[in-house]
């Protein structure tokens, strides 16, 4: 039974979801590094609420950054180590819907996942109710590109000693724009000036990151791999 | 020409635009340099991997 | 000429070249650089509004502009390293890196230095100089990468990707004088058109940009020698290259 490119994807989300919530503390773990680390900031200024509203949308950015970095590790590293991935690859469907499919649930089980802890670390910041919705969307948009940044990374350094270092080192570079633009938007949300030049921006990075990272970290794969 | 205070003052500005050129110099410098041990590295290896696949021949 | 591409494409051709053009570059970049400092620390007159601070400019901008040139010159090997399995390419790409990032970080300090007395701080946060902030990351991720793998080839190709997908900041760094009203000044040499800037302030310039670009090739040969040898240690060939 031959088996369509689109069924292919759904399998492989359907597959990645399953797998990850077999073991639910796995996917709590970078949701509750995320809430430490944005908790380790007020602590460490001890600054009033009303200050550090300013700089709360950096703090939530930078922490989210972080705990994305930590779950990136396990988007091909199970799969490389048991031989899965290799079987994937030669399934003949091609790597980059493979990769595309892996990726996505990645983004849905973390990015997502920080996307909606988010007003509650939010409110904890002082962040104003209003500025949420912009929050919220730049968190969802810069999540998304994180993931496949981090798809690229993870791609190259499977398996390499000191891996997850290497991959920070890789990733976060690359995420610096990302984080200008996010952080920027939620800035100007909590300021009262409009956030849409920075959200548009955010969105054109998303969307430049989504069409052309599958094929980067496709090709990731196929030299870890070969 | 340089203004007032001479070469070396460069108008008072010397602390900021001597330390630039020397930096500058230094990572040139330091190119050639770190260049040229590296070609000398590749040059001992390349001969020690000769001379084992010599004496390892039958 | 296109059979000095394939030629290219061969190992002990580049090396010959590299070891033969060295001299040459080397001379010629002494020569220009030389010219370029003199002229401008000695002979171009103070700025009307820079007084003699502007002459870090002579170091400056040559700096700045080589760490992207090198950084494109990498990408562009390593892409052809990749697609066409050229591992010539790969040998530029390893050779580039270092002296990139060391162009990198002299643009940095120096145009820190510069900073203190024309904007008051050694350092702002600015699309410019957060863009070759970046850039000094990534030069850093790709030899990083690159020295991870035990399989070298493996290494080279891990980088190579790595080093494309990081190119995307070249434009970024180079337009974000444009795209933004930041601190740092805009062009002043590369409009077409009539640059705004002095002659005898500018052909020393343009001689700095000459060496070091001439630099470059001079360093670059040394180092691809050296990585060509280290990728082909096991051939024929090396036994009388290395005799020199």
């Amino acid at each position: 039974m031959t088996v369509g490119a689109w069924e292919a994807f759904w399998l492989i989300v359907h597959r990645e979801m399953r797998l990850s919530f077999r073991r639910p503390e796995q996917l709590l773990q970078p949701l509750v590094f995320f809430l430490i680390v944005t908790t380790l900031f007020p602590l460490g200024l001890s600054l009033q609420l009303s200050l550090l509203r300013d700089i709360s949308p950096g703090v939530l950015w930078v922490a989210a950054l972080l705990s994305s970095l930590l779950s990136l590790d396990s988007l091909f590293k199970s799969d490389a180590d048991d031989g899965t991935l290799e079987q994937l690859a030669l399934s003949g469907h091609g790597l980059t819907v493979i990769v595309v499919a892996k990726t996505v649930a990645h983004w849905l089980v973390t990015g997502l996942a920080l996307v909606l802890v988010s007003p509650i670390v939010g409110t904890a910041l002082g962040i104003p109710t209003d500025a949420f919705a912009t929050m919220l969307l730049s968190l969802a948009l810069g999540t998304l590109t994180l993931s496949w940044l981090g798809a690229i990374g993870a791609g190259l350094t499977i398996g390499l000693r000191r891996g997850n270092v290497l991959l920070s080192l890789i990733v976060l570079p690359l995420a610096m724009p990302l984080l200008i633009f996010g952080a920027g938007a939620t800035d100007r949300a909590i300021s009262g000036t409009s956030a849409m030049g920075a959200l548009y921006l955010l969105a054109a990075l998303c969307v430049f990151t989504c069409t052309l990272a599958p094929f980067a970290a496709a090709a990731a794969l196929r030299i870890t791999l070969e | 020409m340089t203004s007032s205070g001479g070469f070396w003052y460069m108008g008072g500005y010397a602390r900021y635009v001597w330390p630039c050129i020397v930096f500058a110099c230094l990572v040139l410098v330091w190119n050639l340099w770190s260049a040229r041990r590296y070609l000398a590295a590749a040059k001992i290896r390349a001969a020690r991997a000769l001379a084992m696949a010599a004496s390892e021949a039958p | 000429m296109w059979t000095w591409f394939y030629k290219l494409a061969s190992p002990p051709y580049v090396y010959g070249v590299a070891a033969a053009s060295m001299p040459w570059f080397l001379g010629l970049a002494i020569l220009t650089i030389g010219y370029g400092l003199i002229g401008g620390l000695v002979f171009a007159p103070p700025d009307y509004q820079q007084g003699d601070a502007f002459r870090i400019i002579y170091v400056h901008v040559p700096s700045a502009w080589m760490s992207e040139f090198v950084y494109t010159t990498m990408a562009v090997a390593g892409a052809i390293a990749l697609i066409w399995r050229i591992k010539v390419g790969h040998a530029v790409a390893a050779a580039s890196a270092p002296i990139g990032a060391s162009f990198t970080l002299a643009a940095l300090v120096t145009g820190s230095m510069w900073g203190k007395p024309m904007w008051g701080t050694y350092w702002a946060w600015d699309p410019r100089l957060t863009s070759e902030l970046i850039l000094l990351f990534l030069y850093v991720g790709v030899m990083s990468l690159r020295s991870a793998f035990e399989d070298p080839a493996r290494g080279d190709r891990a980088a190579a990707l790595l080093a494309i997908v990081g190119a995307v900041n070249v434009p970024i760094i180079h337009y974000s004088v444009v795209w933004w009203n930041s601190l740092h000044q805009a062009a002043t040499v590369a409009k077409l058109g009539k640059p705004s800037i002095a002659g005898s302030m500018l052909w020393p310039l343009l001689s700095m940009f000459v060496g070091f670009m001439l630099f470059y090739g001079a360093v670059l040969c040394l180092r691809l020698q050296g990585e060509v040898l280290n990728r082909e240690r096991q051939s024929a060939w090396v036994r009388e290259a290395i005799k020199s």
